[in-house]
């Protein structure tokens, strides 16, 4: 997952604050010609973006090798092929473990963290920084140094086993332990932007309800349930949304811990694109694919945002 | 009055020690493999003895990291500039001029965020291609700066909505023009979330992935990521090298984390909360 905010791109009218709207008396101040000021951006946008997207969805339905100057058109050829492919559904079924299992990990972790540092004065501030340092490094390097831990040979994690009398194993040749080990890794990196959203939660709900409650003889289990939890909704929100599209979109540590293998069993949608085009030089399929990550993002986006509806946390 | 299911603060310190613990563990894994020649076999829990920087060498000379960073670098901060200005520009009349027309641009400006850079590589490579700006900065930094520019547009459009709109109305009292005002008036307002917007996009920036290590395949061209992907990936049978290269790509973020921590993690924050 890369760091990417998700500002619901739905609701726009909720933006626009009553009273602010273009009325007679601003117009004046803010003449029609102030609209020349978007225009650079919209160039780069439709050239860089919008062209982009449209002739992506015209190129999956070619059979276009990439870099030959024929294409035939076939239709919808290239997505009914999708269903068939192994290797697709392979990547389609990781990358939904990806985006969900990091989630999980990261809302269970993060929200835990957050409460018992929101409680601690000492050190807290130190905790949080070195728990959300990962978070400013580059998953390829991550991954790097992950992978000093899972390899066979002098791996951090079979030196411990062999201290134990275990046999070394090699843990990344394993399709099911390589895509655990990449929702760990992922989900290590970015549990710090969970944990501070649930902090800037955390720091919104007044201590006059615990007080109350721990009056009434309110057990700590009781108040977390009835009182945090309930506040923190917007925090819930915020957090999976961000967590679960970054995961979604998972690319950079899957190229580095596995490459998408072995074979081609640990494979998001996003690496089995590159491989795909450039790989198995089958620019039209892999357009394809594209146009499906594309529209999974996009729908889940869509139904987030109104499944949870999301209102926002103050920092 | 202790509560007696109130997890005890030995706990909690035990808990988050090891957590913090656990997150420090890849760089030190890191730092001691890379610390030890291709011939030592000991465990990369044990620090070895005395430090061996052959492998920072390799990583410079045969890796060309210090050429990747001062790519990165360039790369960081001409494409940071550019959202924050462009970010500026395209943000000033979407928050002042509140029309249909506008609340559309906008609106199609801000779903702009959510496509994958992987969801249009082919099409965006072969445009590239077409336009000669494969292995090329400029080629990337156009990449970077649309990748990065809905989101600086609705971070600033946000915060200048909710800047005063008296003091411009004094300017063009005054006599103002558009152009005046954006720079005399509205500019110097914009500190705090120029700010956030620097901190995410040159933060993402820098550490690009996903589109940089198909855009970028020469050793001159290319930035951090890629490079040292590339390196870890050559040298299978020298990890040494590669956790050192590593370690030479993150010192410049961990620098800056190190000075500016507070203001990156509330920076980023604020991008995802907004």
């Amino acid at each position: 997952m890369t760091v990417t905010p998700t500002p619901d791109p739905t609701d726009t009218v909720a933006v626009v604050a009553p009273g602010r709207r273009l009325n007679s008396a601003t117009r004046g101040i803010f003449p029609r010609r102030l609209n020349w000021f978007y225009v650079p951006a919209l160039v780069l946008f439709a050239v860089f973006s919008i062209y982009p997207l449209i002739s992506g969805v015209s190129l999956s339905l070619t059979n276009w090798n990439g870099y030959s100057r024929s294409r035939a058109f076939v239709g919808f050829d290239n997505y009914l092929r999708l269903l068939d492919d192994e290797v697709f559904r392979t990547a389609m079924v990781n990358t939904l473990i990806y985006g969900v299992g990091s989630t999980l990990i990261q809302q269970v972790l993060g929200l835990g963290l957050a409460v018992v540092l929101d409680r601690i004065a000492r050190g807290s501030s130190l905790l949080r920084a070195v728990i959300y340092l990962p978070v400013m490094v580059s998953p390829v390097v991550l991954g790097t140094m992950y992978y000093l831990i899972f390899r066979y040979n002098n791996g951090a994690l079979n030196d411990v086993r062999a201290l134990f009398g275990g046999e070394q194993v090699a843990w990344l040749a394993d399709a099911g332990v390589g895509i655990a080990v990449i929702v760990i890794v992922n989900s290590l990196q970015f549990v710090g932007i969970s944990m501070v959203i649930y902090l800037a939660g955390l720091q919104g709900v007044p201590t006059e309800y615990y007080e109350a409650a721990q009056l009434d003889g309110a057990t700590w289990w009781q108040r977390f349930r009835s009182i945090t939890v309930p506040l923190l909704q917007p925090a819930f929100a915020t957090s999976i949304v961000l967590n679960l599209i970054g995961g979604l979109k998972l690319f950079d540590v899957v190229q580095v811990l596995t490459g998408g293998g072995p074979g081609q069993s640990t494979h998001s949608v996003s690496t089995l694109i590159g491989e795909t085009y450039f790989s198995n030089q089958a620019a039209g399929y892999s357009a394809a694919i594209g146009v499906v990550l594309f529209v999974l993002i996009v729908a889940v986006t869509f139904v987030l945002n109104s499944l949870l509806n999301r209102k926002r946390v103050e920092l | 009055m202790k509560n007696a299911a109130t997890p005890s603060k030995a706990l909690i310190y035990a808990g988050l020690g090891f957590i913090a613990l656990l997150q420090l563990l890849p760089f030190y894994f890191g730092l001691t493999t890379a610390s030890k020649p291709k011939t030592d076999l000991s465990s990369p829990w044990v620090f070895p003895g005395e430090i061996h920087w052959a492998n920072f060498q390799t990583a410079m000379q045969q890796g060309h990291i210090l050429q990747a960073i001062g790519n990165s670098a360039l790369v960081t901060v001409v494409s940071t500039v550019l959202v924050c200005v462009l970010g500026a520009f395209t943000a000033y009349p979407l928050a002042r001029r509140i029309t249909r027309g506008n609340q559309l641009v906008y609106a199609c400006i801000i779903s702009l965020i959510m496509i994958p850079p992987l969801s249009v590589l082919v099409p965006l490579y072969t445009l590239m291609k077409d336009l000669g700006g494969l292995n090329t900065h400029w080629g990337i930094i156009v990449l970077m700066v649309t990748g990065n520019l809905p989101l600086a547009v609705f971070l600033y459009t946000a915060f200048m909505r909710s800047l005063p709109v008296s003091i411009e109305e004094a300017a063009t009292v005054d006599g103002a023009g558009p152009l005046q005002m954006l720079f005399r008036i509205v500019f110097p307002m914009l500190r705090p979330v120029t700010a956030t917007v620097a901190i995410l996009a040159g933060v993402g920036i820098w550490n690009e992935f996903a589109l940089s290590t198909y855009f970028l395949r020469t050793d001159e061209t290319r930035t951090i990521a890629p490079a040292v992907a590339g390196f870890f990936a050559s040298q299978g049978s020298n990890p040494g090298a590669a956790a050192a290269a590593s370690l030479l790509s993150v010192v410049p973020v961990l620098l800056a984390y190190l000075f500016l921590q507070r203001s990156f993690i509330k920076g980023m924050v604020a991008g995802s909360l907004k």
